[in-house]
């Protein structure tokens, strides 16, 4: 019976191939060539896509999708972590719906969600008559990457809480009563005990929040405004109207590369991580 | 003095998250066309809403994929998920590495190397290559979450089944599905939500032809305003959350599904 069973697994595979391998195949193929690409025959290699990444104006670009993923990243981890502690010190009663009200606004399409910031940050927007009606100065944070920056945050903070409350609920409560017998104040087990505990929920948390953000053209699209150009909004360029296929592979492939040094990274400090809890 | 400082700030945070909801709902009911100006209670965004022809049929887009889409990936992943439990260690290694790369990639580079494939093959991008592409990033999902329920199985139940005069396809719908049966039906509700949810992939694979929801939204954002999507938003969103309450509350008995 097994041996019957295994072969559900063949049509499957070649499904995989024609259109997981292929397609990475494609983008890795049109990155190093040049040449009319509805015409195999015309296709050159060539360097010359890569070559165009490495102009100022695009290494810029490449730069600031970075930077401002990484910031978001790290807003995310500050405001999220103390907010997965309050949540994973609630009572049990409660804790579910603490939780679930946390979770409700990812239930609503991301598009619409980025949407009702543009009518919050818009220079006319609630934010401004807001401000304008405490007789504050306006804040000019859209288009801009101020307003893709809050709009990271909003749409990936639950991403950066859930993973650490997971973690952090998990934890022995008697392994911090010791502590505390020990003679550990409560900020020597919060740095001693509790967060080294928490790196794997930190580690995945960080990923699901740089991940989507480094990426993102939605964000950037409706909040950014053409001024402020992530790698995504170039990829889409490229593929939906300059019709550049060669650079805006060499793009993708960028791009993938740069978040599998990332994830490496990452699974590097939480194996570190573990391997020094084992010593201690 | 601790516990009013974490309140406050947990009601910050909240305050944060449900703002832009808050204002969308509230805006859906504004006379006046402005963002930021309240000009009177009205409904007649709803009204126009169900008028829209586009809207319509962009809705019509967004249900058939899904449902589609979710009918395919199951059955299509289930029986991968059964193939390649069985196989050799080596060869599941290699299936499984392939399979997570539309789990681990950005969508935005899924969708872009779908979108070269259709078009190398000569295919008109719409309907059928927005439905395609949206097994084919479900599928994995399916396979993720059955094959855990596979590992758990007890083999020698399949054996006494066969022992005891049991066809091997009279086991497998008796004996193992009715075992997989929970992996399966969170791997159907993951890939459905995942094709009503999806933007960025469906957006490079639908090309003119076939707009869905999202595809619409997008277009009408960047436009600018328009108070309608306030009003297709609130509905979507209270669809949602009935919908989720609703599965939250028949899952109460087992494992809850979404937490």
């Amino acid at each position: 019976m097994n041996k019957k069973l295994r072969l559900l697994a063949y049509p499957y595979s070649v499904w995989m191939g024609i259109f997981i391998v292929i397609p990475l195949f494609l983008i890795l193929v049109y990155s190093v060539t040049t040449g009319d690409i509805h015409d195999a025959s015309s296709l050159k290699l060539s360097g010359e896509s890569y070559k165009k990444v490495l102009e100022p104006i695009y290494l810029n670009i490449i730069k600031d999708s970075f930077v401002l993923a990484a910031a978001s990243t790290l807003i995310c981890l500050l405001l999220g972590y103390p907010a997965a502690m309050i949540i994973s010190n609630t009572n049990i009663k409660y804790r579910g719906l603490v939780l679930v009200f946390f979770i409700v606004p990812i239930w609503m399409n991301f598009l619409l969600r980025t949407y009702a910031w543009m009518s919050l940050l818009s220079p006319n927007g609630f934010l401004n008559r807001f401000l304008m009606w405490l007789g504050l100065p306006k804040l000019e944070l859209m288009p801009g990457q101020g307003a893709v920056l809050v709009g990271m945050v909003y749409n990936f903070l639950p991403f950066m809480v859930l993973p650490i409350y997971t973690v952090l609920s998990k934890i022995d409560k008697n392994v911090l009563e010791a502590a505390s017998d020990l003679g550990g104040n409560k900020i020597v087990t919060f740095f001693r005990v509790v967060l080294p505990l928490s790196v794997p929920g930190v580690v995945s948390g960080i990923t699901m929040v740089f991940m989507p953000a480094v990426s993102t053209f939605i964000i950037s699209g409706l909040l950014g405004g053409s001024k402020t150009p992530l790698i995504g909004d170039l990829i889409e360029q490229q593929f939906i109207s300059s019709r550049n296929w060669h650079f805006g592979s060499a793009l993708s492939i960028i791009l993938m590369v740069m978040i599998l040094i990332s994830m490496a990274i990452m699974s590097r400090i939480d194996q570190n991580n573990a391997q020094e809890g084992r010593k201690v | 003095m601790m516990k009013v400082a974490k309140k406050i700030y947990m009601g910050l945070l909240y305050l944060f998250l449900y703002a832009p909801i808050i204002v969308l709902i509230v805006f859906s009911f504004n006379e006046s066309k402005s963002r930021g100006h309240w000009g009177g209670f009205t409904l007649k965004w709803y009204a126009e809403l169900f008028r829209d022809r586009q809207i319509r049929e962009a809705l019509y887009y967004t249900l058939l994929v899904a449902v589609l889409s979710t009918v395919i990936s199951t059955i299509v992943g289930t029986l991968a998920a059964l193939g390649i439990h069985n196989m050799s260690k080596l060869g599941r290694t290699v299936v499984l590495n392939i399979n997570n790369l539309p789990v681990l990639n950005p969508d935005i580079v899924t969708g872009v190397a779908l979108m070269t494939l259709f078009i190398s093959m000569g295919l008109e991008l719409g309907l059928v290559t927005m439905l395609i592409a949206h097994v084919v990033f479900s599928i994995p999902y399916v396979i993720l979450s059955v094959l855990p329920k596979l590992r758990q199985l007890n083999k020698h139940t399949a054996e006494a089944a066969l022992d005891l005069g049991a066809t091997p396809s009279y086991a497998l719908r008796k004996v193992i599905l009715p075992e997989i049966m929970p992996g399966i039906v969170s791997g159907a509700l993951m890939a459905f939500t995942l094709s009503i949810d999806d933007f960025v992939i469906s957006f490079f694979t639908a090309g003119t032809e076939a707009t869905n929801l999202s595809i619409l939204i997008y277009s009408m954002a960047k436009r600018g305003v328009k108070p309608t999507i306030n009003a297709l938003s609130t509905l979507m969103f209270i669809t949602i959350v009935v919908l989720m309450l609703i599965i939250n509350k028949k899952s109460d008995k087992g494992e809850n599904l979404l937490l």
